[in-house]
């Protein structure tokens, strides 16, 4: 199958400082359809600018990047913009809902940059059901700061979801959370995985990592390790084995 | 983005602070009500004296003493005293169309009855000059000829003046007044006609025989004034040219010579004064027209205030995939909603002011579609055009800085 991400030789140089830094330098990488990948590595190796490029919010300095088949290194500004809505979903470390916003409110906000707009209605019913696959569809009226950090990140995941992407991009998803919840994040991740969404997950815990299928691990901006997940955990069955809390 | 989405996310967000977008609408609720205003309370005067020329008649003419090249309306006419009664005489008598003239003289008078006092205008008229001035009576009538040629000392009171020294119109009728220690019987009281095209109070007045008040109070025996009246369907033109020329001859001016008198057709007058409160209504217009700017200056800082605050919103907006122009429109929508609440508020701000006006003081306001329509075009406007370089700045954020604001 044709892979969804094809990196040639992608640099990144930031030129806002006093000298530029070279926060990417050369990674070519290929991550085919349904692959499920943990990039590691020290703290400023060049992960989230990776990330970044990957996920059109930024230009890399020099190098190819086609997405889905589109080489969209040279693409302006709106059609970014437009590959974002349609092929993109980002979950972050701060979860980065709207405040004051209700759940499923936040979970529609895609949909309204969408080029060919759907009905109110129908925008709701997706809205609605997106949650409910997260789990937290009786939190649908709630807003962010009604929300633990887990429920706000499954907000973020139902908001990532709602324009059916091809890819699914996470920095530090679990960073702050603590580990039962973690796993609970990982354990969607993973069920959406097996339903076809590639997933790229940045995260410092090898713990974390080993959910993932591919391990990636940077350093200076390259690419310094590339490896399958010999031993996959699987976070059904961790959660399976953990005592019974009071749910979600 | 659907337009109406963007205009309910607008009202949200300004929902989301009341009091802030009010006062930010402020500048545009006062300026927009005070351009209505204005407008109105000009629109009402021009309607004032539009009515007066109506209530008046357009056939009446006015002959002055003195130039007209020398000094304005209120000191240089009627008061070089070039005119003489002998002068109205000719104007009857020569003048074919001429319905009716009147020598008038005026002067500022103490009256006094029993113990009341009153400063009043005096004025010494023709008997025709009800007719001419379309004047009626509320109780009793007018003098007549033969008062007027026995000097007799009889009297007709303005609404006002009865009220003052009287304090009902019906009991004036019958009193005696004196002027300046002469005293006067009064056979009528007239109909009020409210403030003249020049805000003087028409009814404030006490009208005696011109032979009366020339001989008797004033002792003049130059006329400031001859009022002429011009017969239906005759030129008015033709009758101020003739006129003009009866004086010329009369006063033995040879051609080249400025005239020592100046004639004015009421229309004139009317436009005069209609010129007049339309300067002034240009500029109170123009004076609130500058507060709906500054009301724009306002709008303009709160949205850069908003732009900032909302940075990390900005940014999620655009990480989910709104482009530069969805970010443009929703912060433009939002500044002209705001400025339009104000506009409209500003309106029914305007509608209320009017009616207050009209309650407590003799100002007429006349509110017209015009400057609503313009000044609710001219807030969308100041909203477009101040909201445009916050929204700019909005859209133009890089959604990673914008992610990373705290
Ligand atoms: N906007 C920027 N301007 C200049 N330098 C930048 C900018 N963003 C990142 N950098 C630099 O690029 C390098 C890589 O940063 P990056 O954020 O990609 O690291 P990271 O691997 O995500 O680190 P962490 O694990 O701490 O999140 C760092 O040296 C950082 O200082
Ligand atoms: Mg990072």
């Amino acid at each position: 199958m044709a892979p969804i991400i094809e990196l040639e030789d992608l640099h990144k140089t930031y030129e806002s400082g006093e000298e530029p830094v070279h926060a990417v330098r050369g990674v070519s990488l290929t991550i085919s359809r349904g692959e499920f990948v943990a990039v590691m590595g020290t703290s400023g190796s060049g992960k989230s600018t990776l990330m970044n490029i990957l996920g059109c919010l930024d230009r890399p300095t020099s190098g190819g990047y086609r997405l889905d088949g589109i080489q969209v290194s040279t693409l302006p500004r709106d059609q970014l913009s437009d590959l974002r809505n349609r092929k993109i979903g980002f979950v972050f470390q701060n979860f980065n809902l709207l405040s004051r916003t209700s759940a499923v409110e936040n979970v529609e906000l895609p949909m309204l940059y969408r080029r060919t707009p759907l009905s109110a209605a129908e925008q709701r019913r997706k809205a609605l059901q997106s949650l409910e696959m997260v789990g937290i569809g009786k939190r649908a009226g709630h807003t962010p700061n009604q929300l633990s950090g887990g429920q706000q990140q499954r907000v973020a995941i139902a908001r990532s979801l709602i324009n059916d992407p091809v890819l699914l991009l996470a920095d530090e998803p679990t960073g702050n959370l603590d580990s039962r919840t973690s796993i609970e994040i990982l354990g969607i991740f993973q069920r959406l995985n097996d339903e076809g969404i590639t997933i790229l997950m940045v995260t410092h815990e090898p713990e974390v990592a080993n959910h993932a299928k591919r391990i990636i691990v940077m350093r200076d901006g390259r690419i310094r390790t590339d490896n399958l997940v010999a031993n996959r955990l699987n976070a059904a069955a961790e959660l399976g084995r953990l005592p019974a809390e009071g749910g979600a | 983005m659907r337009l109406q989405t963007s205009f309910r996310t607008a009202f949200r967000a300004l929902l989301r602070n009341k009091l802030r977008s009010l006062l930010t609408a402020l500048g545009i609720i006062i300026g927009v009500a005070a351009v209505i205003a204005m407008v109105g309370i000009g629109n009402g005067a021009k309607k004032q004296v539009e009515d007066q020329v109506a209530s008046m008649g357009d056939n009446a003419l006015m002959v002055f003493s003195g130039s007209s090249s020398r000094g304005g309306m209120s000191g240089g006419f009627g008061s070089a005293g070039t005119l003489t009664l002998e002068d109205a005489f000719a104007i009857k008598r020569e003048i074919p169309g001429v319905q009716g003239v009147t020598p008038e003289v005026e002067g500022s008078a103490r009256i006094s009855s029993g113990n009341q006092n009153w400063f009043t205008r005096l004025n010494g008229v023709d008997a025709d000059y009800f007719s001419i001035r379309m004047w009626s009576f509320t109780h009793g009538g007018p003098f007549e000829e033969r008062d007027v040629k026995a000097y007799a000392k009889v009297a007709v009171i303005g609404k006002t003046t009865a009220l003052e020294m009287f304090g009902s119109e019906e009991e004036a009728l019958g009193k005696i007044v004196r002027v300046r220690n002469v005293p006067f019987t009064i056979i009528g009281v007239l109909a009020p006609k409210g403030a003249s095209f020049f805000g003087r109070d028409q009814d404030d007045t006490l009208v005696v025989p011109y032979t009366s008040a020339m001989k008797r109070v004033l002792g003049v025996k130059t006329i400031p004034r001859i009022t002429v009246s011009v017969e239906r369907g005759k030129s008015v033109a033709m009758v101020v040219e003739q006129v003009s020329n009866l004086l010329s001859q009369r006063h033995r001016l040879p051609g080249d010579r400025e005239p020592d008198f100046s004639i004015r057709t009421q229309e004139e007058l009317a436009n005069m004064a209609t010129a007049t409160s339309k300067t002034m209504t240009t500029l109170l217009g123009f004076v609130a027209s500058i507060s709906l700017i500054v009301g724009g200056i306002g709008i303009m800082n709160i949205m850069l205030v908003s732009v900032t605050e909302r940075t990390r919103e900005i940014g999620i907006r655009l990480a989910i995939g709104a482009r530069g122009s969805d970010i443009l429109v929703q912060f433009l929508i939002e500044a002209v909603t705001l400025s339009l609440l104000g506009g409209m508020i500003g309106i029914g701000l305007a509608f209320l002011a009017a009616t207050l006006i009209m309650r407590f003081s003799p100002m007429p306001v006349y509110i017209t579609a015009g400057p609503v329509l313009y000044s609710f075009a001219f807030s969308a406007a100041v909203g477009i055009l101040f909201g445009f370089y916050p929204a700019r700045k909005a859209a133009s954020l890089d959604p990673i800085e914008a992610l990373r604001y705290e």
